[in-house]
């Protein structure tokens, strides 16, 4: 698996310095805290969190728009912020990132030609404006946004939300990547425009043998577009269970994990009537300024162990082939 | 036969811009009943949220109601909340039928703390009483499981996403409202303060035995609290039924469609589908079925005139001339 790796992250640490108050003083936020991952080539892992979870900040250090305040970031076994420009050109070229919200990464006043065109001119990969065309007019059949001539010469606002998320994803393709991070892709879409856009990544997973990494809030997607892949269960900035995404729906061992899957409400009277919400100890999230000693977990947890969870962090213990938990119940099995 | 509490009539409610009439309630007819939960089911701009302002009418200043009524049955007397003026309405919402608006934040005024929310709300209804507000404020606040002298003295941003929601659900209540309008009531809260809110309204209707209008492009809400469901599209209802037969049995082209581009997570697999295309303008509407060029079962009939709702079981209603076609597949 380690030489396979597209992606690593090794004991990677993110603060923000916030201020509370006006005459408050400076504050120590932790949004990730000693975070490893490996993410293998070819791979779709899908890190699923709620709000505020930092899986956003495992996205953004992972394509380098932000630096860890510690641990180090691999792309092909090279750590990215002691790279060399040359390197860190062609990382940049190789991973991309896809924003939430098609309304707010397109630029409004940039035609489709411009925002597609703009980055193969900055990496020398067209030289005139009939090369470029040609390869936008390529790029818009990928996604689906057909006939392409219908399109290329159009503003953001003449578009859907999803023929903006399409120009979005075509825009991620320009360079080639060899890494997505797509980050809640759909969940600004409406209902019956996510699954063609998640149809097209599946697509052009397959087509241009891209590594994934789908960051969703919603299981159900994470199920649906990663189940040959993992999941990665975050709370607190921390991975709190991994592994294969089949295994991690059908038998979920972190406690918080399994609350989510208890709590969540489903598209099926049957089914959704029927759930045994899991009784937490406290519906409060702790803040981030604030986190509990131990498990991060542990204050909400029906099964904690006193003295224990309240004090240490658990391990990564391994219960089942492939499958990590951060959980003292599964310690020594 | 159960009572009917409210019953809207034809009603057609338009929005002026520089482009022209955006039609976004177009001939709705819906009644709601005593103690049930309706639920309001369509995407961004299939008009569900102005039917649900329309109601109490609070619709944004380029809103109008264009035709129809809005009836209200109370007090064994019926009003048509479409004529009232403000006075009237002022004696009428919170007191007969209360909102609560999507966005738990920017419901509250920022600079105040949440008692004064709840006691200007009061005041502007002519209860001056500030002990017996104070009393049922916090009555209330604890009914929804918030520690009420703490949330009392707190200022909105002091209050996380799932604890403003539950503010806002209690002072919809301080003036013991017939009917509760939910606009996307769990939208945007993390899955474990959803789970909370949902068994929260559930144990409110059964407390106080009210109707409840749930507004949402989210299924699995209909699917967790609705007694019946409305499905719109382009402005109308396409589909009105109970919630087995929206969820199971569902007989327009676009339910079908929609029911089946949702994952589950617990359920196991089902086949996936997604529409094609997108929704309509509702500025330059087509004549025929609204959702026709999306629609895989199209025949050329449905472009020439638009379909009306027919019965095609016990209370479930269709608007869809190829219904007898449909089949769930599930």
């Amino acid at each position: 698996m380690e030489d396979r790796a597209i992606i690593q992250l090794d004991h990677v640490s993110k603060s923000f310095t916030v201020r509370s108050g006006i005459f408050g003083g400076r504050k120590h936020m932790q949004v990730i805290g000693d975070l490893s991952l490996s993410i293998g080539k070819g791979e779709v892992l899908c890190l699923v969190g709620e709000s505020g979870c930092g899986k956003t900040t495992t996205g953004k250090l992972i394509v380098g728009l932000i630096r860890p305040t510690s641990g180090r970031i691999l792309f092909e076994g090279k750590d990215i912020w002691s790279m060399h420009n040359e390197e860190f050109k062609n990382y940049r070229k190789a991973v991309q990132i896809i924003h939430q919200d098609p309304y707010s990464s397109l630029n409004p006043v940039h035609r489709v030609y411009n925002i597609l065109s703009a980055p193969l001119f900055r990496h020398g990969i067209v030289k005139n404006r009939s090369e470029a065309e040609e390869k936008v007019l390529e790029l818009l059949d990928r996604v689906d946004l057909t006939p392409p001539r219908d399109f290329i010469y159009k503003y953001p606002h003449q578009l859907s939300g999803g023929q903006r998320q399409r120009v979005a994803i075509a825009r991620s393709l320009t360079l080639n990547p060899k890494f997505i991070v797509a980050d809640e892709a759909v969940s600004m879409l409406d209902v019956s425009i996510r699954l063609s856009i998640i149809e097209l990544l599946r697509r052009l997973k397959e087509e241009m043998n891209v590594t994934f990494l789908f960051i969703t809030h919603d299981l159900a997607m994470a199920k649906y577009f990663g189940w040959e892949g993992r999941i990665a269960v975050m709370y607190l900035g921390r991975i709190v269970e991994i592994g294969p995404t089949p295994r991690v729906i059908e038998n979920p061992l972190h406690p918080y994990t399994k609350a989510l899957l208890m709590a969540i409400p489903e598209a099926d009277p049957q089914v959704t009537r029927n759930k045994k919400p899991m009784q937490l100890r406290s519906l409060d999230i702790p803040s981030l300024l604030n986190l509990p000693p131990g498990c991060s977990f542990n204050p909400r947890c029906p099964f904690w162990i006193e003295g224990t969870c309240d004090r240490e962090v658990p391990d990564m213990y391994e219960p089942e082939k492939n499958h990590y938990v951060s959980c003292f119940l599964f310690k020594g099995k | 036969m159960v009572k009917e509490i409210l019953n809207i009539e034809n009603l057609f409610v338009e929005y002026s811009n520089i482009r022209g009439k955006v039609k976004a309630v177009r001939g709705v007819n819906l009644k709601l009943y005593k103690g049930e939960n309706l639920a309001l089911i369509g995407e961004s701009g299939s008009g569900k949220t102005t039917l649900g302002t329309a109601i109490i009418r609070l619709l944004p200043s380029s809103g109008y109601i264009k035709e129809g009524r809005i009836v209200y049955k109370g007090n064994g007397n019926e009003y048509d909340i479409s004529k009232f003026n403000e006075k009237d309405l002022r004696q009428f919402r919170w007191k007969e039928i209360a909102m609560v608006f999507q966005s738990a934040l920017n419901s509250f005024n920022p600079v105040l703390k949440v008692w004064d929310q709840i006691y200007d709300t009061a005041k502007a209804h002519g209860i001056n009483n500030r002990s017996f507000v104070r009393e049922r404020a916090i009555s209330l606040l604890r009914y929804v499981q918030l520690d009420p002298e703490r949330v009392i003295n707190s200022y909105p941003h002091e209050l996380s996403g799932g604890m403003r929601q539950r503010v806002l659900i209690a002072m919809s209540l301080l003036l013991e409202p017939k009917i509760l309008i939910l606009d996307e009531p769990t939208t945007a809260l993390d899955i474990l303060t959803q789970r909370n809110i949902i068994e929260l309204l559930r144990i409110i209707k059964a407390d106080m035995g009210l109707s409840m209008i749930f507004i949402s492009h989210d299924l699995s809400l209909a699917a967790e609290l609705a007694d019946r469901v409305a499905v719109m599209y382009a402005g109308a209802i396409v589909e009105l039924g109970s919630v087995e037969d929206i969820f199971y049995r569902p007989k327009h082209p676009y339910t079908l469609g929609l029911i089946k581009a949702v994952p589950t997570v617990t359920a196991g697999f089902r086949e996936l589908y997604s529409i094609p295309g997108s929704p309509p303008d509702l500025i330059n509407l087509s004549p025929g079925c609204k959702f026709s060029p999306r629609c895989e079962y199209k025949i050329s009939a449905c472009e020439k005139d638009e379909p009306t709702l027919v019965e095609v079981g016990p209370d479930h209603f269709v608007a869809c001339i190829r219904h007898k076609e449909i089949n769930n597949g599930r």
